[in-house]
């Protein structure tokens, strides 16, 4: 189908994102490594309204927006299916995609980030948001069913991104006890091919998001003073 | 057309909200029959409740029974389920950059209009140094299209139904010149094809009726 690139930072989950259905779907591409302190012009030109990563590039014609990534590459490569066929079902997905990345990421990074007095409120909330996605995966092996789907690669930073977020936020979201199915969905789903050839590194992570969490609360602490 | 074999279609809604508003241009551009429901946000419906209770907001669609909330979404449901007058273009590509836009329009566009209208004064300066940089990027995605689907509504002009209808009463009732003809030429012609077009301008909220609704709120 032609010619396709991604630009990316390998730490950045919505790029993991774009990276795990491509291989899924056996498609080959090649990985544009992006200096987010550096942007390059590529993907000034690519993006000019998020200059953000991850850009897909096909036939050198630029894609912006993970979840639009997604939805392109589904459409594009009619191989291993990532989204139901049913439009209800369909629906139902990116409703719940949409729920992930603005309840459950930022309910998550809210309560890594927060201090003192606010900590303990925004923990209730990133817990509530994560409760939901619990009920969604009880019973089922991938959020797709017998496989990986659309919403699990949606989820997947749960799986990886967010223990990161939890020791460095000194907080515990995802436990066996709390969320017995998505815990044991976040484990399987790392070890299934081809997403666990596909993780970066841990340190790499924890890099990542010191840099931003300090960020933040530098911010925050001198807009208090 | 009507709904498929008599399935009742319901929608929960607000008469002043752009994203009811949404679901209602969808499928009166398909002439799908639907029965309205208006929603009391002091007063919340059980069937509001009932069907939406994640985050217990309008618009709501109910099709067979099944309800579904979030209006960008319910929007592409509408159009994978009627296909007569299709919203969405065939090419993957162009499917792509539709809903590019749309989630930009929601997620970057549409706040920074809302918050330039609501902004106080310690804020204004930025607030509508954003709004501008948001409509100037929303220009350049129509380019010289007559709508941003080209030659017939599509999912992009009516994610930015708040762009072509609202926008002109919040900006009046703040006094600030966002989305003028001088400044955005092309945006602002294709605000008035918009709000001209025989379905949509049938399907908007009287502007009176949302002149007094937003302007009461702005003196609270």
């Amino acid at each position: 189908m032609g010619e396709v690139k991604v630009i990316a930072t390998p730490q950045s989950f919505p790029c993991a994102r774009i990276e795990w259905a491509l291989r899924i779907k056996g498609v080959e591409y090649e990985y544009l490594k992006e200096d987010l302190a550096n942007k390059s012009p590529l993907l000034l030109q690519s993006n000019p309204a998020h200059k953000k990563v991850p850009v897909l590039l096909h036939h050198d014609n630029p894609i912006a927006e993970s979840l639009v990534i997604l939805e392109y590459i589904d459409e594009t490569w009619k191989e291993n299916p990532l989204l139901p066929l049913d439009p209800y079902e369909r629906a139902q997905a990116r409703f719940w995609a949409k729920f992930i990345d603005d309840k459950c990421v930022f309910g998550v990074w809210g309560a890594t980030v927060a201090q003192g007095e606010e900590k303990e409120k925004a923990i209730d909330a990133a817990l509530e948001s994560l409760a939901f996605i619990e009920k969604e995966i009880e019973g089922k092996k991938y959020f797709g069913g017998e496989k990986i789907g659309y919403l699990d690669i949606v989820v997947g930073w749960m799986s990886h991104w967010l223990n990161v977020l939890e020791e460095l936020g000194e907080i515990e979201l995802l436990t066996a006890e709390r969320f017995p199915s998505l815990h044991a969905w976040s484990h399987n789903f790392i070890q299934t091919p081809p997403i666990k050839d596909c993780i970066p590194p841990r340190e790499t992570v924890v890099e990542y998001f010191s840099f931003g969490i300090n960020y933040v609360r530098s911010l925050e602490a001198s807009t208090k003073s | 057309m009507a709904s498929e074999h008599g399935e009742e279609v319901k929608v929960l809604g607000k008469w002043s909200s752009p994203f009811s508003n949404r679901v209602v241009l969808s499928l009166k551009l398909k002439g799908v029959a639907y029965k309205y429901s208006e929603e009391d946000f002091a007063n919340k419906s059980d069937d509001l409740l009932k069907y939406n209770p994640i985050h217990k907001k309008v618009p709501v669609l109910i099709h067979k029974g099944n309800p579904l909330p979030e209006s960008l979404v319910i929007v592409e449901y509408i159009d994978d389920t009627w296909t007569n007058n299709p919203l969405l273009p065939q090419d993957p590509y162009e499917r792509a950059l539709a809903r590019f836009w749309s989630k930009t329009l929601d997620d970057k566009i549409l706040p920074a209009l809302w918050n330039a209208c609501w902004s106080d004064e310690k804020g204004r300066d930025k607030a509508v140094e954003e709004a501008l940089e948001a409509l100037k990027i929303l220009q350049e995605a129509l380019k010289d299209k007559r709508f941003f689907g080209g030659e017939t509504i599509g999912l992009v002009d009516i994610a930015a139904n708040f762009i072509g209808y609202w926008v002109a009463i919040l900006q009046e009732i703040a006094g600030l010149e966002l989305l003028t003809i001088e400044k955005f030429p092309k945006l602002y012609k294709w605000s008035q094809e918009f709000v001209n077009h025989p379905v949509i301008k049938e399907s908007l909220p009287p502007r009176d009726k949302l002149f007094a609704f937003f302007k009461a709120s702005a003196s609270k």
